[in-house]
């Protein structure tokens, strides 16, 4: 995937993102990162087809553009269906047989197949978006702080958890969020971006083998690569 | 508090206000045109039994009626406004024109339109119009409270547009629709009632009809039952809706779930 010099300058004038240029290989796990307002989840909705740029291109290495699933900031469950319907969404929509119960399997979901939204707690609605993203089997992967209202047990819990699908089924996964240390502990490579407009600042390799445990988070090298990312976005402010 | 007491305690204030009533007719010995006693009101109910229930059933027909083409009508013209400005633009100053005049005041309009021999075709005009403005400002409101997020999603899945009304607009808009046709079965209900009051007297032979002729001869027991059953109605019609509401909100909506 790649995005070249795009721009994006809404109806008001107002300009999100100029000369922004990202480029991700196949399966891999790119984190953006930068202050509230850098056009982050600009960059999402441009690549998810849900805006227009209105200067550069996108490009999919000559091939179609892939299967995309998104992960948005909320939920975004729909309260009048159960949680296999929510998670069967995108299968429904395509017209596929809603089969889910492997999905809900992976996300500790099974006992809640039958259950609605209400019912759920904040992470188990998080888990069930998840998996949403994840029922028709994406090529892409992107997330919008999709953590950031959880409590930090929840959210180790479901990190681990994403890790664990992304290496499982080899989605190339673009995770958006503004927590330095969810950045360094799950991507490949971390991109600062800043600016108004925004732009990337610098790129930070995080070169740290998966699985990669808990006590990763303990390491002299886990805290040079957040010492890293906070210089770029220091730079980028 | 407990189930049996919900029932109970109503039902108990209800028989003493009753007995009372009954008492202080007969200790004052209040004429019979003036306050019936609850035993004359009931014995009048078993009496003129086969003419107001004939009575009832033209009120009954009317409303539902009017309901049913109320509703279809507002919930129609809320997905029309909901999807096109432009409709909504052309055509709400009118609805509103229909909300705010009075149904008296355009009553003797009506019935000089369709004619005093048609009476329940003016009855039924009026009640729709005076029921038709809650549906579709309720189910307008329900369209467009639909979650942008799921809007987001429903476009990044490519779903047609009828998959987007089917699966997320009418869901998503029908709490506000039901509680706007709630409102509109009392409303239908009193459309044909007050319709009736203005027609005053051709083929129509509804209950406001009966509660007239009445009051007219001075039989107040009639009168009386007349009214319980116009109240009876007004209950059913708001105890059905609310059963079919419960239905179908009952699993996921905020207002029908309990805590738990």
């Amino acid at each position: 995937m790649k995005l070249r010099s795009v721009g994006k300058r809404f109806a008001n004038g107002y300009s999100a993102l100029e000369d922004f240029s990202l480029s991700v290989p196949p399966g891999q796990f790119v984190s953006l990162i930068g202050p509230s307002g850098c056009g982050k989840s600009t960059v999402l909705g441009l690549i998810a087809g849900l805006a227009e740029p209105t200067a550069g291109s996108l490009d999919w290495d000559g091939r179609d553009k892939p299967d995309i699933g998104f992960v948005f900031q909320e939920p975004t469950l729909m309260p009048w269906a159960t949680v296999a319907e929510n998670v069967a969404l995108p299968l429904t929509l395509a017209g596929k047989p809603a089969v889910v119960a492997d999905q809900l399997g992976k996300v500790g979901l099974a006992a809640f197949a039958g259950s609605y939204p209400r019912q759920l707690s904040g992470g188990m609605k998080m888990r069930a978006s998840l998996a949403r993203a994840l029922a028709s089997r994406p090529d892409l992967l992107l997330l919008d702080e999709p953590f950031g209202a959880l409590d930090e047990i929840t959210r180790f819990d479901l990190i681990d958890q994403l890790l664990g699908l992304w290496q499982e089924q080899c989605f190339t996964a673009l995770f958006v969020t503004h927590s330095i240390t969810e950045s360094v502990f799950m991507s490949q490579r971390v991109v600062v971006m800043g600016g108004k407009p925004g732009k990337v600042v610098t790129e930070i390799a995080i070169d740290e083998p998966y699985p990669r445990a808990p006590s990763f988070r303990a390491e002299a090298r886990y805290a040079a690569w957040c010492g890293e990312v906070l210089d770029g976005l220091r730079r980028a402010a | 508090m407990s189930r049996l007491l919900r029932i109970i305690l109503p039902a108990l204030v209800g028989l003493v206000a009753l007995a009372t009533w009954e008492g202080a007719v007969r200790y004052w010995e209040v004429p019979l045109f003036v306050l019936p006693p609850p035993s004359a009101i009931g014995a009048s109910l078993i009496t003129d039994l086969p003419s107001l229930l004939e009575s009832l059933l033209f009120t009954l027909k009317i409303t539902v009626g009017a309901f049913v083409l109320a509703s279809t009508a507002g919930i129609l013209l809320a997905v029309l406004f909901a999807h096109s400005r432009l409709a909504e633009r052309a055509l709400m100053p009118y609805a509103v024109v229909i909300q705010v005049t009075p149904v008296v005041a355009i009553a003797p309009l009506i019935i000089l339109w369709t004619g005093l021999d048609n009476a329940w075709a003016a009855l039924f005009i009026l009640a729709t119009l005076v029921a038709f403005f809650p549906v579709l400002s309720s189910s307008l409101l329900g369209f467009r409270s639909v979650d942008r997020g799921l809007r987001n999603l429903f476009r990044l899945y490519g779903a047609t547009p009828w998959q987007v009304f089917w699966r997320l607009e009418l869901p998503s808009a029908l709490p506000h629709m039901l509680a706007g046709m709630k409102v509109a079965g009392g409303l239908a209900l009193i459309g044909a009632i007050v319709a009736e009051f203005v027609a005053g007297s051709g083929t129509a032979t509804g209950l406001a009809w009966r509660i007239v002729e009445s009051g007219n001869r001075l039989n107040m027991p009639r009168m009386f039952a007349a009214l319980l059953l116009l109240s009876a109605t007004g209950i059913l019609l708001h105890v059905c809706l609310s059963a079919v509401e419960h239905l179908l909100l009952r699993h996921w909506h905020e207002s029908r779930v309990k805590q738990e």
